[in-house]
């Protein structure tokens, strides 16, 4: 433990803990940095409600770990890669995903994988862990052509069970490729507590092991996710190899929208969390700044707003799939079984 | 004026080797990948001399960690190279199967076209050659079953050759197997430099009337050595080696079972949803009303395949396949 101290740039009271950062705290910076959470906040809690209202299907929310995925993906460059779990998708909009692709992969459409032109998003990993050594490769062949583009790969504590965890990191630092391994420590994998996840007192502590860089970030510290992760990644443009960042963190609800949390914890805890809140930590800092400006937040507040009823209306007028659309992005070329399965399925159709 | 074609006379091992030089010269984007496919050129030596000739970044020694390599080329093949994966033998895949079924298998259909994985993923096969347990599989059937991959069986060092080129090419993921008994059990012509042989086209290697046998990999000269044995019985064969197990070259078989109305197909694999099964619902679907007798099967067993001492009994023989044979003529 003491050797993964919790680094953290400014206190839950929305103090500056580490002097050395003052100055780099810009008002620019914090707004743009607020902006961002409020956006994804405000995107998850109307996720949660179009579910309710069945608009969408099963979702996996965020809440609480909003400063962990905003900070890390505005420390990306605009040619790096991202690899996401489902419940990343904080992290996918912030470095440029639309929302409307993102509400469409809820909704059950494949679109919904598909990130803007020329951005380097990978589809959400659905198996835990898988993603890890995806991204050592794909940092692999950045490191071949010779780029400075890094890599950034998201995954939650329970992944760290998996052998994929243990693959990925081993062989990221076996070819010392520019990769940053990024996980959000939110406490629980579904029902299970972390405790009862691994022994192991730090996620970061298993750096150790791979001889790669561990850091051990206060994840609802959007300061300190913001920093560390870019340090990271400059290490690994510089060639200097992966690192892992845990980022501590927490989340309110449950693990997707299909399962019920207060069965397998106490709901006084989160209640509590909120205390802690990353969304509430920066305001307290804005206010003590003299930065908070009620006209310029009510304004940033009501683009957000305006922004993600615009993509849950292209969203719901998308046009409907084409079943046939199953058949055509199997292979480069169709196979003869899945030609002549497309077309006895379209005649039965057209019969029907 | 003609070009004479250069050739080597070739084990399939020889020949994989001699595929994989020629694509490694050919194309900056392949890379070999596994373990001991570096200094040691492979536990067969399928990657002999590869990486003293380009390089520990070309041709690389994984740590010993199937999910993990194949993972991580899968990464390299959404980022614009051209993995070619080694197992050391089929039987230790199983890690790396949910890397391929979740995400190599369906990347391109998830994203639409988006993101795809132009990998090889190379597996010596099969039984009879006396290997330790799990080492002697045949388990093709788990990748002929997942949406989303080609699987590709040579039995010749001249299709070797010819089809792993053409994998490596391939836009799609592509498992190749390797017959380990066909290693270096003969040697043939194979010309010098680049060819490709169409992935999801089979070959008659043998011509007759009366009976189809239809067989892959290892079973191919099993199939030959019972139909030259019916031969002398006054059977004539028409023997087909797939050579591509997904997709199925459906042409071939229907033309052949057509005219001949009887088929003998030789699987090593175990029976049940195996590709046989396949081979049969085709024949159902095209050949019906031509067919005199049922499909005659000749397979491995329902059962792991045995410890050496007992895999000749697991193994499909020519014995066997006469036997089926002469069962489906004389319906």
């Amino acid at each position: 433990m003491e050797q993964f101290p919790i680094i953290k740039i400014v206190d839950e009271e929305g103090n500056v803990a580490l002097s050395e950062y003052r100055e780099k705290l810009t008002k620019e910076l914090v707004m743009m940095m607020y902006y961002h959470l409020i956006r994804t906040r405000t995107f998850d809690r109307k996720c949660v409600s179009l579910q309710r209202q069945g608009r969408i299907g099963t979702y996996a929310p965020y809440e609480g770990q909003e400063a962990s995925q905003v900070g890390s993906a505005l420390a990306l460059a605009n040619d790096d890669w991202l690899f996401p779990t489902y419940r990343d998708h904080g992290a996918t909009m912030t470095f440029g995903h639309s929302l409307v692709r993102i509400l469409l992969y809820w909704k059950g459409r494949n679109e919904g994988c598909v990130p803007p032109e020329g951005k380097k998003i990978f589809p959400p990993s659905v198996p835990i862990a898988t993603q890890l050594p995806h991204a050592a490769g794909a940092a692999y062949a950045e490191k071949r052509k010779g780029t400075k583009n890094a890599v950034i790969v998201y995954f939650g504590d329970g992944a760290t069970s998996e052998g994929d965890f243990h693959e990925g990191l081993n062989i990221a630092s076996v070819f010392h490729v520019p990769v940053v391994f990024f996980n959000q420590n939110n406490q629980y994998a579904i029902s299970v507590p972390i405790a009862r996840q691994m022994k192991s007192k730090t996620i970061a502590q298993k750096a150790l092991a791979y001889d790669i860089p561990g850091v051990r970030v206060d994840g609802n510290d959007i300061f300190a996710v913001y920093f560390e992760t870019k340090k990271a990644l400059d290490r690994a443009r510089n060639g200097e190899g992966p690192t892992l960042i845990e980022a501590v963190t927490w989340r309110y609800g449950a693990h997707t929208t299909a399962d019920d949390p207060t069965k397998y914890r106490d709901q006084e805890e989160s209640k509590r969390r909120r205390e802690c809140d990353p969304i509430l930590r920066v305001e307290r800092f804005l206010q003590k700044a003299g930065w908070w400006d009620e006209q310029q937040i009510s304004a940033m507040q009501e683009k957000v707003h305006s922004e993600i009823e615009q993509a849950v209306a292209e969203m719901e007028q998308f046009p409907e799939a084409n079943p046939t659309d199953m058949f055509d992005f199997v292979f480069a070329a169709p196979t003869w079984t899945i030609e002549q399965q497309k077309q006895m399925y379209t005649t039965w159709r057209e019969q029907a | 004026m003609t070009t004479t074609v250069k050739t080597n006379t070739l084990t399939l091992v020889r020949a994989v080797t001699d595929a994989l030089r020629t694509m490694l010269r050919e194309r900056e984007d392949v890379l070999v990948l596994g373990e001991d496919v570096g200094k040691n050129g492979g536990v067969f030596r399928a990657t002999d001399g590869l990486q003293a000739e380009f390089g520990e970044d070309r041709v690389i020694d994984t740590p010993l960690s199937e999910a993990g390599f194949t993972g991580a080329a899968i990464g390299m093949a959404v980022n614009g190279l051209r993995p070619v994966v080694e197992i050391q033998f089929l039987g230790f895949i199983y890690p790396a199967y949910e890397q391929i079924m979740t995400h190599a298998a369906r990347i391109r259909s998830r994203t639409l076209g988006r993101f795809t994985v132009p990998m090889v993923i190379r597996a010596p096969y099969g039984a009879g050659v006396r290997a330790p347990e799990i080492h002697s599989d045949s388990t093709e059937a788990l990748f002929t079953h997942m949406p989303g991959m080609k699987v590709v069986c040579p039995s010749t060092p001249y299709d070797a050759k010819g089809l792993l080129i053409a994998a490596i090419e391939d836009p799609d993921p592509v498992l190749f197997l390797e017959p380990m008994r066909c290693y270096r059990s003969f040697r043939e012509e194979v010309p010098e430099g680049k060819y490709t042989i169409e992935i999801g086209k089979g070959k008659r290697i043998r011509e007759g009337e009366d009976v189809t046998v239809i067989a892959w990999g290892a079973m191919v000269p099993i199939a030959m050595k019972a139909a030259e044995e019916a031969a002398k019985k006054g059977i004539a064969a028409d023997v087909i080696d797939l050579r591509t197990l997904y997709p199925l070259d459906r042409e071939l078989i229907v033309e052949s079972v057509q005219k001949t109305g009887r088929t003998v197909i030789v699987q090593e694999a175990h029976a049940t949803g195996g590709v046989a099964n396949d081979l049969i619902a085709l024949i159902n679907d095209e050949c019906f009303l031509y067919q005199k007798a049922p499909v005659e099967r000749v397979t491995g067993f329902d059962v792991p395949v045995p410890f050496f001492s007992l895999e000749d009994y697991y193994l499909p023989t020519p014995e066997r396949v006469l036997h089926a044979m002469e069962k489906a003529v004389t319906f």
